[in-house]
């Protein structure tokens, strides 16, 4: 079953074309990143898939839901998605602990606020006002807001925004706990190694259009793009693009007697492939 | 995953966010000083500098703390709301508030209810000092409580739906409180809490006399002058009848804007 399906979705702003033409669908389970740079159209097509924006035409479907709908139908489906919003600067004069009891409160079957606190990492702050964390534990919050009412459809924008590489790695197992329960979670970020870690497929998005949706490996024929190998002969670099690497190291152990000097063989990474897709390439 | 309970309902957590939003008020110390001690420093300030008698049995303090409950409704509901809410708009809590099931009559019941007991301190605060240090005398017949609970009941509801309606107004968050309180105070200088009304100049009363707040303190006099002070208002009379009336269709049609012109978001 398809959690998402959207088709044909258009939004313009004034006289630009926020989103021109884009389809989607992710499956149930599933963990699908949106990557583009800034002004894209990550944000806007994920807001109107949450019901914030209006489509101008596209035919979209949420958990079998129009997100443009308003009415009872309405509060029964925001009752299972779970939203964490790019950006939150609450006046934070309430704890963490009173702040996620007083949203679980909200959803007709929320999590147990203890083990969310838990799963967020923030036991040791749970009776501290929320304007006394850091932004990484605040972020943090967010998603444990967004999680706090058990939903079937999580929208993750931009979560790790600001977290140091420890951090990221403690949200990143969170998040494969939540694929363990079966919960499906459209991930936009700007992090290609996050989108790499966490996704089954990612769609790459430029000018309000997708330009290719595909698994992290194989992302524009990442998988089947000429290896590099690089090795030190008489002191020089050498190196050698090939659709046969092994062929090519096999080759170099019997010319060199012991350890060949300095070898790499080198694939491109996902972000050599985003960014080259992209258009941006700046070296 | 089947959610086989039911969603609780508006009301529920209409109150539920009640609690909230008390809780969160009583922790911001500005919020708390701003909201309930200072009109208490200007009934000190007025009723030191202005020791004047109006009339009969009627010292300028008396008169003055019925402005001052009259402001109170004001304060507690459209200023506090119309200052509040943008700044939730502005850091992104309404808009998180509206990715959940909750219902947008749950957040105004909430507002509602922290509106109402804020406003319930401040008159009690304000009625404890004037008496105690000013000799402000409560009224004895009962007909003029019943007078003073429709005012509060019916102003206050105003003033919050008013307050709701017009967080819309300020651009930014942080703009807001420029935006809002010197409204606030021009109109409490227009509507007679910091001179007798009928002292102002005629264009002046005039103007207020489209505004609610005009209608409290006149109202709030009723129960607080002796009704032998009434000739000395504009009408010669208090025009309680009057004053229902205007603040009713105030009522309705701050919950007309509030419910049309409500914006979760700023874009």
């Amino acid at each position: 079953m398809n959690v998402i399906e959207v088709q044909g979705l258009h939004k313009s702003y004034a006289d630009t074309k926020a989103v021109d033409g884009i389809d989607l669908t992710i499956a149930q389970g599933e963990i699908f990143a949106l990557l583009g740079p800034n002004g894209a159209g990550k944000t806007t097509t994920v807001e109107i898939l949450e019901g914030f924006r209006k489509a101008d035409s596209g035919s979209i479907s949420v958990l079998g839901f129009n997100p443009s709908q308003r009415g009872a139908q309405s509060r029964i489906w925001r009752n299972r998605i779970g939203i964490v919003l790019q950006s939150n600067a609450d006046a934070g004069d309430l704890t963490v602990e009173e702040t996620l009891s007083h949203f679980a409160k909200y959803y007709s079957a929320p999590r147990d606020v203890d083990e969310v606190i838990n799963s967020i990492g923030l036991d040791e702050k749970r009776s501290a006002l929320i304007r006394t964390l850091s932004g990484g534990q605040r972020r943090r919050l967010d998603v444990g807001l967004g999680i706090i009412g058990s939903p079937e459809l999580l929208f993750l924008d931009e979560p790790t925004t600001g977290f140091d590489p420890e951090a990221r790695r403690a949200f990143w197992s969170l998040i494969e706990s939540l694929r363990k329960g079966g919960t499906t979670i459209l991930l936009t970020t700007h992090y290609l190694d996050e989108a790499e870690a966490l996704a089954d497929r990612v769609a790459v998005i430029a000018h309000g259009k997708i330009l290719e949706v595909s698994t992290p490996t194989q992302l524009g024929g990442r998988a089947t793009a000429k290896a590099r190998v690089q090795w030190k002969s008489d002191g020089v670099m050498q190196e050698e693009f090939t659709d046969n690497p092994t062929d090519v190291v096999k080759r170099l152990s019997a010319q060199f007697p012991g350890e060949i000097p300095e070898l790499q063989v080198l694939r491109p990474s996902l972000e050599d492939i985003y960014l080259s897709m992209i258009g941006e390439k700046n070296e | 995953m089947s959610k086989t309970n039911s969603l609780p309902t508006t009301i529920t957590l209409g109150v539920a966010r009640g609690g909230l939003e008390i809780r969160q008020f009583m922790r911001q110390r500005e919020s708390v000083v701003f909201t309930l001690a200072f009109p208490i420093i200007l009934l000190a300030i007025f009723g030191s500098v202005f020791k004047t008698t109006l009339a009969e049995g009627v010292t300028f303090s008396q008169y003055f703390v019925a402005g001052m409950i009259a402001s109170g409704l004001v304060n507690t509901g459209f200023q506090q709301l119309a200052i509040i809410i943008p700044m939730e708009r502005e850091f992104g809590s309404l808009k998180r508030l509206r990715g959940t099931p909750m219902h947008v009559a749950s957040y105004f019941i909430g507002k509602s209810i922290l509106v109402f007991v804020s406003m319930a301190i401040q008159v009690f605060l304000l009625l404890a000092a004037g008496m105690i240090f000013f000799g402000v005398q409560l009224p004895t017949d009962p007909y003029k409580w019943i007078t003073f609970t429709w005012l509060i009941i019916l102003g206050s509801a105003a003033s919050t739906a008013l307050g709701i309606a017009f967080a819309v107004v300020p651009k930014s968050g942080r703009g807001a409180s420029a935006v809002v309180s010197p409204l606030v105070i021009v109109l409490q200088f227009f509507s007679g809490v910091f001179f007798v009304f009928t002292d102002l100049p005629g264009w002046m009363q005039q103007v207020a006399a489209i505004f609610p707040l005009k209608w409290m303190t006149q109202g709030m006099r009723s129960v607080f002058l002796p009704d032998s002070f009434a000739v000395r208002e504009v009408a010669g009379t208090w025009e309680t009848e009057r004053t229902f009336l205007i603040l009713l269709v105030w009522l309705i049609a701050g919950i007309f804007l509030a419910i049309r012109t409500f914006k979760w978001s700023r874009d």
